[in-house]
């Protein structure tokens, strides 16, 4: 399991606000990827209605999910591939560990995986001596560093060109050099190496296909094609909610995955996995597993309000449009999943009163609901979200977050019935604010719970007489 | 003087068909105006503008004396019971009128798209709910959309710039008809600021409950509003203005946060 820190929300985005290396580079990617993609997009030759389109494909495929496990896991066993349905992120990496150690593995190399970050894979295996190498030069990068992904498909965002020199230096023995080609090329010969020696390549998927029997792998740097057919042992590993019907399916979701994730056309490398490597097969491993991962996902299937989150298809689109995530950068939501998927999945997987803030701290722009290339209704997720946690809810063992709030809304919904009763209340606000110190006719403290928003910015004081009644006055006057 | 070129503003509309209730409006029917919160309590000048607005459109305007709040502040943080009697009330109120215009985009998107959910599927209440979200625009969406209205005859001196704000944008689908309105005002030129589409951090409570997150998303809307050199940053939502103007009042800026019918009303 992975680490989870989504309560200090506030004081790691507090911290990531301050932090003028990260802006930049928060900023940066934004700039770059959000219009981006939004243009390849506009630029499809279906338009935008290719997102409707892809909706539906996930939806049924969602709504058909029993049926098209079966049929994928009965394909790639009947190649001969070993299929393993985990409960969770320790029955997961139980079972990765049990192969290893069967196939007495010592290295293994890795391409880049949502889910194994999910379950903290790499932390187990390491705990029993086998060394665990990413391939993915931004998650290599900060392997070696020692950190955890800030961004979905670019793990790397929040360090520099700079600190990424300095690491290599010291950890890769190479001379001091900034220069992207010098430093990828370093990277690229420290790899070969653990792609030569490792017994077992740990990737994941990013769809998986029922009528055919695969899984399939995106990646730009053709690492993840390395992890999968060099070491003798391939392991996959998989959200239960992985799969589509049909191979014409991937067509519009692989379109849309690349220009959601990178505004690109197509990425650089797709792989179909359907098994290990047949007898007349010279490459590929000799075994193959595929391991689907449950984790919270069952549960969140039989929530009608909540199943569309399992259509995602991981691309980080929503992080790059984001104005909370261009701020607070990944790692503020505490778990691996980060923006706006984050701020709505990692409540459902690690507690909805844990995560809470994750739900709540953002605008409720609507910008990520636009970028998605699944066309997935992210606010209104973020809404029920807050609804469980306004009032409570036994089934998913949400309690009430705020009594305070609770009442200070119940008063309001009382005053507001009443017009008399509105308008006493202003009056005594108008009263009240009398007391509190102005600049240019504008307030510039405010007591209690509003004291945040004066944190940066003056208010406007209440009007001494409210619209309403300015307008009766007239509508009175003969 | 002549009035600016209307910019091609390009924007992601995102998948939402949005239907723009195109119903044949009877001119001479008086408009039911929902007078947002935040305006009745602080922006009253802005009602004001409205008011004279239509007065000189010889539109008949009928305010309701006993309307409040939409609901939103509840809806958004949660509270759907506080919510519901909100939009039950409100019901009550405006479902007798012909057309309710309301200057608030997210107070507009409240009622069209959320009150219908705040009901059981089928039930009497949601009839109602729809019935009403059916018959409610945003000032600038009802000039443009349903009175093919885009020259209100005002007269403005200075540079402008216009914000968008979310709901009015993204789920309303409201981006070209303020600009309509704001290009055909005399004496007015309108440049565009740098991601005008983008949140200015303000998202209800939420902007007291993380005030770093809201001041950081600010922040660098304010600076591409300041940017522009304008002598106004303008928008459809109050609710957005009094975040911006809190802070351009904090930097000392002399920039001013207008709504659109301020300007519309030439004063």
């Amino acid at each position: 399991m992975s680490e989870i820190k989504t309560e200090f929300y506030k004081q790691n985005a507090a911290k990531a606000i301050k932090d003028p290396v990260l802006q930049h580079a928060l900023f940066d990617v934004q700039n770059r990827l959000g219009p981006a993609t939004a243009l390849a997009y506009k630029n499809l030759p279906e338009g935008m209605a290719l997102r409707q389109k892809a909706h539906e494909i996930r939806q049924f495929a969602i709504n058909h999910l029993d049926i098209l496990l079966e049929t994928l896991v009965q394909k790639i066993r009947d190649r001969g591939g070993k299929v393993y349905f985990a409960k969770d992120a320790a029955d997961a990496t139980a079972y990765c560990l049990k192969i290893a150690k069967e196939n007495q593995v010592k290295m293994v190399v890795k391409g880049k995986s949502m889910v194994t970050e999910e379950i903290g894979l790499n932390k187990i295996l390491e705990s029993n001596q086998i060394e665990v190498n990413e391939t993915d030069l931004g998650e290599y990068i900060i392997q070696l560093a020692g950190e955890t992904p800030s961004h979905i498909i670019a793990p790397a965002i929040h360090k520099t060109r700079k600190e990424v020199a300095q690491l290599f230096t010291q950890k890769l023995g190479i001379p001091y050099c900034e220069d992207p080609p010098v430093l990828t090329q370093a990277a690229r010969k420290a790899l070969r190496k653990k792609f030569l020696a490792a017994d077992m390549g740990l990737s994941g998927c990013n769809l998986a296909c029922a009528e055919t029997g695969h899984i399939t792998t995106v990646s730009n740097e053709g690492n993840i094609r390395m992890s999968t057919t060099m070491p003798k042992v391939h392991m996959a590993f998989m959200g239960m909610e992985r799969v589509v019907a049909r191979l014409e399916d991937h067509d519009a979701l692989f379109r849309l995955l690349s220009r959601g994730a990178a505004a690109q056309n197509m990425a650089g490398y797709v792989s179909y996995i359907g098994g290990p490597r047949t007898e007349d097969q010279l490459d590929g491993p000799d075994q193959f597993h595929l391991v689907i991962l449950d984790n919270g996902r069952s549960r969140i299937l039989a929530d009608p309000k909540f199943r569309e989150i399992l259509l995602c298809i991981r691309c980080a689109a929503c992080l790059n449009v984001c104005p909370a995530y261009g701020k607070i950068g990944g790692h503020a939501y505490g778990y691996p999943y980060s923006g706006p998927i984050g701020a709505v999945i990692t409540p459902l997987f690690v507690g909805i009163n844990r995560a809470k803030d994750l739900c709540c701290g953002e605008p409720l722009c609507g910008a990520c609901k636009n970028a998605c290339p699944v066309d997935i209704d992210l606010p209104r997720m973020l809404l029920a979200l807050r609804a469980k946690l306004a009032d409570g809810d036994p089934k998913w063992g949400v309690t009430r977050a705020n009594s305070m709030e609770k009442i200070a809304f119940q008063i309001w919904s009382l005053v507001i019935q009443n017009r008399k009763v509105y308008d006493l209340a202003l009056k005594t606000g108008s009263l009240i604010q009398n007391l509190l110190p102005k600049k240019n006719g504008m307030i510039t403290t405010m007591p209690f719970v509003f004291k945040g928003w004066t944190q940066s910015r003056d208010i406007k004081p209440l009007a001494r007489v409210s619209f309403l009644t300015q307008w009766k006055n007239r509508e009175n006057k003969p | 003087m002549k009035s600016a070129p209307l910019a091609h503003h390009s924007y992601n509309m995102g998948s939402i068909i949005i239907k723009r209730e195109l119903a044949v409006m009877d001119k001479n029917k008086p408009v039911t105006l929902f007078i947002q919160c935040l305006v009745d309590s602080l922006y009253p000048e802005v009602g004001q503008a409205m008011v004279h607005l239509f007065e000189r459109l010889n539109i008949q305007v009928d305010i309701p004396l006993e309307q409040t709040c939409c609901g939103q502040p509840a809806f958004n943080s949660g509270y759907r019971r506080e919510a519901t009697t909100a939009a039950k009330r409100f019901i009550e109120i405006f479902e007798s009128a012909d057309i309710i215009v309301c200057p608030s985009g997210s107070c507009v998107d409240m009622v069209k798209h959320q009150y219908p959910g705040l009901f059981k599927d089928g039930s009497l209440w949601q009839k109602r709910a729809k019935a009403v979200s059916a018959k409610i625009f945003e000032l600038s969406q009802y000039f443009v959309d349903v009175l093919g209205v885009e020259d209100v005859g005002a007269s403005f001196n200075g540079r402008v710039t216009y914000h968008d704000s979310c709901h009015l944008l993204r789920n309303l689908g409201v981006a070209d008809q303020p600009r309509k309105l704001i290009a055909n005002v005399r004496g007015i030129h309108l440049v565009e600021m740098k991601d005008a589409e983008k949140c200015c951090g303000f998202g209800g409570t939420f902007s007291v409950k993380y005030p770093d997150i809201s001041t950081a998303i600010l922040e660098e809307k304010v600076d591409k509003i300041i940017a522009t050199g304008a002598d106004a940053v303008i928008g459809c939502d109050i609710s957005c203005l009094m975040n911006i103007q809190g802070m351009l009042n904090r930097r000392n800026s002399p920039i001013k946060a207008l709504h659109i019918a301020q300007i519309l009303a030439g004063f």
